[in-house]
């Protein structure tokens, strides 16, 4: 029985890995359709990292991100979070609405919204994918979008539940643009047992 | 748990509670960094500073080791905000007021007055307890500073 994710073959790994990269490439034609503007997305890493490097995969715990997170209830309980720092939030904005890279100097309302969209597509892509891989249904709540320090945003997901495994499924998200790469990470927090009924359903555990 | 005049921070508090215990007579200043509310109903309570009643109970017995006296000790604390509107809809989900309420009543079940705090609200805390002077800084993103 596979407790967390630190326990995951590389196989396993593989198959979360493509998962990953169908959820992208569908998030992009989304997002493309959505603004009308051009959008490549890759994934070009999907990592499992202990719970408490998570905030420093982006900046450390106190610094100011923008969050989107869903809870998810169906055939397994997870919590996924999309997580970019907020100059990668301010350029995805500028690609987003088609403006030149630096052209927003903040985060108002509307660049809000349209990274909240991004966070949901993205998330809804990236499980709609698992569950054609698995044959499972996940049911996501409408996002919920905080701007604020990476650790206050996670502890309070943690302690929500009390216990989560000790790792966590990164999707390393890349957009591309010219020479800027607007890299966001979206993180999958299952709850204990979850996991394993995912990497069930994918065949990747016999 | 240190000797004055050490600093004590913990960066990005959400629901979860900074607990600042001191005598300023000692010299003699702790911080806790609680996740929930009680270790009774956790499924594994091994690691006692993880929760607002184990976590009490250990900072006072550390502190009296570094030759605090209980009665002496005083307490502020900050955190416990609820980030997130979903689980806002649901008491069982509102950890920061259940973590706030929880260190409340071990606090003053160990008879440790609170004389300072900065709790609540929906956003994230950064908080740096100076153990000379007893103050505590809680700095936030968008909601100002202060001192308590």
């Amino acid at each position: 029985m596979i407790q967390d994710f630190s326990d995951l073959t590389g196989l396993q790994i593989d198959a979360l890995k493509e998962v990953g990269n169908v959820g992208a490439g569908n998030a992009a034609t989304a997002l493309a359709t959505m603004t009308g503007a051009r959008v490549e997305m890759s994934v070009p890493q999907v990592g499992i990292v202990p719970f408490n490097k998570v905030a420093d995969m982006v900046g450390g715990a106190g610094n100011a991100v923008v969050g989107v997170y869903l809870m998810v209830t169906g055939s397994a309980t997870t919590n996924m979070l999309f997580l970019l720092s907020i100059d990668k939030a301010l350029l995805l904005v500028d690609l987003l609405m088609g403006q030149p890279p630096g052209y927003h100097k903040i985060l108002d309302e509307m660049s809000l919204s349209a990274i909240s969209e991004v966070g949901n597509i993205i998330t809804g892509t990236y499980l709609n994918a698992l569950a054609s891989f698995t044959g499972m249904q996940f049911v996501p709540t409408v996002p919920d979008l905080v701007v604020d320090m990476a650790g206050a945003i996670l502890d309070s997901i943690l302690a929500q539940f009390g216990e989560l495994g000790d790792h966590v499924l990164v999707v390393e998200n890349k957009f591309n643009r010219e020479e800027y790469d607007i890299i966001g990470h979206l993180f999958m927090l299952p709850e204990p047992g979850s996991l394993n009924k995912i990497l069930t359903a994918l065949g990747v555990i016999f | 748990m240190v000797r004055s005049p050490d600093r004590l921070i913990t960066a990005g508090l959400g629901s979860c509670i900074g607990i600042c215990l001191i005598d300023k007579t000692a010299k003699v200043g702790g911080m806790a960094h609680i996740m929930l509310p009680s270790s009774i109903q956790a499924r594994n309570a091994q690691n006692r500073a993880k929760f607002a009643d184990t976590a009490v109970e250990d900072m006072i017995y550390e502190m009296e080791k570094l030759g605090a006296i209980k009665r002496r000790i005083v307490a502020k604390i900050a955190g416990g905000a609820q980030m997130f509107k979903i689980s806002a809809a649901s008491d069982i989900m509102k950890i920061g007021l259940r973590n706030d309420q929880a260190v409340e009543s071990a606090l003053a079940q160990a008879k440790i007055r609170i004389v300072a705090k900065d709790t609540g609200g929906n956003f994230g805390r950064t908080i740096i307890f100076d153990t000379e002077s007893g103050d505590l800084l809680v700095r936030t993103i968008g909601h100002g500073e202060k001192i308590i």
